[in-house]
């Protein structure tokens, strides 16, 4: 969802859309499967993902909306360079915060916190995103793909640290004999349990489509059946009564009483069932 | 048309040779070629091998039967195949281990390994493999745990080569499987008899085990880690898991390659990796992690030896 290049105020419709573009359309781990790095790095616990999480989120706001009001003053032929600048100058601002309040977190991220200048989420939605919007449009793209970003880690995290660990924010959930499933949090762990978490977001997405296009079909088609029902006894010969499959489904809902001699709609008369 | 009409005159594609061979009679001939194994490690582990062993094979057809009812796919637990998986699982802990680690173990090698894949004939690694590395990398310390037969713990012949010394069993007990290890793996003489078994039978074909072994004794006889080059051979063949891996677990047909020279760079290849393993790297013992790592090159193999086409010429490597 670009932003539109009406000259229109920015609604809250255009906000709420930008935000489910970079939490579900366009997951930065999910869907686009970027910034694997930290991701699979950090996500140790939950604590250390949501840690990452947001301060990638914190960087890309900034270099979102500063890289968006530059765009039209940054030569295109040293933009790369000029987006790592600002870029970095955000994350050392970001490091530095951390390493004044957070130590604790500073220490348990280490490099990767220097690491998210090079992180290619927000060079990608420097180049795609911000070099050709309107600075509020970034920055609700930088918070809603940072948010995504974050989401995706702590779920990550979530399951490698119950399962890796028997603890969740590092409180022990089972008591002291429980014996962690120690793969989890070695590194093979990340890339299994990232592998069956795409899985289960794309399983999840082609079932919500899946129903969605039944649902529509069937409105469809239940259209189709009604007007059948005027046009009597087209698609009969010879005894033999060709159903169109899907049709005759929706029939069979639609009309319960009738549904046996439901004759084909007359557009309809490709024999998928022999009856 | 009705259905009698429609058998005689239907006309299916070939292969048109049927044989009698069916997944259930090739997996029943694996459960007879590993029952002396079986046998024998009640004999030697008491009870608990027995028990595992049943708790393991109930646990692979309960979690491959549940997952295909709640699926709603059909039922193929009858092929046996799960039961197989089971055994290999339960022969590839050692006789110690907690009881719940299976649960997880076989949990992995059924639902995760064969049945997301597509089960039975599409999982990508051998499940039972595949099941021995999660529960080895997850809980170590429950599945390294070892037994000698009277029931002392000690190390396995390849832990005590691992720290550069001689294991002080006689070389007849190694091969007859007086020796701590895991449950299914000890007795060499009893696996090499179901391996002759299995290929009287023609359930399996000789290269892939016999390559799989031969470039590990050459390694240890060339390099002869301890002793003499005699006493390291035999310590290294018949001291881990190598014959059961070499003789039931490469040989699985969905993760094997199908040529003949296929299945000796397969053979190859595990020995080298396991060789490479045991010698160089952290680990005692790197059959399964060899195994593992040449099921995911059987793809390249299968297609790196793919034969020519009778009559078409030479073709070129596109």
């Amino acid at each position: 969802m670009e932003s539109k290049k009406t000259g229109k105020m920015y609604t809250l419709k255009d906000f709420l859309l930008g935000m489910k573009n970079g939490i579900i359309d366009q997951n930065p781990t999910f869907v686009q499967v970027l910034g694997l790095c930290p991701t699979l790095a950090t996500t140790t616990s939950v604590i250390n993902a949501v840690g990452m999480g947001l301060a990638t989120t914190a960087v890309l706001m900034f270099s979102n909306l500063f890289i968006s009001l530059l765009r039209k003053i940054i030569p295109k032929q040293v933009r790369i360079a000029a987006y790592i600048v600002i870029i970095s100058a955000f994350v050392t601002a970001v490091e530095m915060l951390m390493k004044a309040y957070f130590p604790e977190l500073y220490e348990s991220l280490g490099v990767f916190i220097a690491l998210i200048v090079v992180n290619c989420i927000i060079l990608a939605r420097a180049e795609a995103f911000a070099s050709k919007n309107k600075p509020l449009p970034s920055l609700v793209d930088g918070i809603s793909i940072g948010l995504g970003f974050t989401l995706a880690l702590s779920l990550l995290g979530a399951v490698r640290e119950i399962l890796g660990a028997g603890s969740l924010f590092g409180i022990s959930l089972f008591g002291e004999n429980f014996m962690p499933a120690q793969l989890f949090i070695m590194p093979a762990g990340a890339f299994l349990t990232l592998g069956f978490l795409i899985a289960s977001v794309n399983g999840f997405k082609m079932k919500a489509a899946e129903r969605k296009l039944k649902a529509e079909k069937q409105i469809e088609q239940g259209e189709v059946a009604l007007n059948s029902q005027t046009q009597t006894s087209v698609g009969l010969s010879g005894g033999k009564i060709s159903v169109n499959s899907d049709a005759g489904l929706a029939e069979n809902k639609k009309i319960p009483g009738n549904a046996k001699a439901a004759p084909s709609p007359a557009g309809s008369d490709v024999e998928k069932k022999e009856e | 048309m009705n259905a009698e009409n429609q058998s005689l005159m239907a006309l299916s594609p070939s292969p048109h040779v049927k044989h009698k061979n069916t997944t259930q009679s090739i997996m029943r001939d694996v459960l007879i070629a590993l029952s002396g194994a079986f046998v024998w490690s009640i004999v030697v582990f008491g009870y608990m091998a027995a028990v595992l062993t049943v708790l393991s094979v109930a646990l692979c057809v309960f979690y491959e039967f549940a997952y295909q009812k709640l699926m709603r796919k059909p039922v193929t637990v009858s092929d046996l195949s799960a039961a197989v998986t089971g055994v290999l699982i339960a022969f590839n802990v050692p006789v110690d281990i907690a009881p719940w680690v299976l649960i997880f173990g076989c949990f992995f090698a059924i639902i995760i390994v064969k049945q997301l894949f597509g089960g039975i004939g599409k999982n990508i690694v051998n499940p039972a493999i595949a099941a021995r590395i999660f529960m080895f990398v997850c809980w170590p310390s429950e599945m390294s745990r070892f037994f000698k037969p009277d029931a002392v713990t000690s190390s396995t012949p390849l832990a005590s080569m691992k720290s550069g010394a001689l294991p002080d069993y006689p070389m007849l007990d190694m091969f007859l499987g007086l020796i701590p290890g895991c449950i299914g793996e000890v007795s060499s003489l009893l696996l090499i008899i179901g391996g002759i078994y299995l290929l009287v039978r023609r359930v399996i074909t000789p290269q892939i085990p016999i390559a799989f072994i031969l470039t590990v004794a050459v390694f240890y006889l060339a390099l002869s880690p301890v002793g003499t080059p005699l006493q390291s051979l035999g310590y290294g063949v018949f001291g881990g898991g190598l014959i059961l891996g070499a003789i039931f677990m490469a040989t699985d047909y969905t993760t094997s390659p199908v040529t003949p020279v296929g299945r000796i760079i397969f053979g190859v290849g595990c020995g080298l990796i396991t060789v490479a393993i045991r010698f160089l790297g952290a680990y005692p013992e790197g059959v399964s992690f060899a195994i593992m790592i040449m099921n995911l090159l059987v793809y390249y193999i299968d297609k790196f030896t793919m034969p020519r086409v009778f009559g078409m010429g030479k073709q070129k490597n596109s």
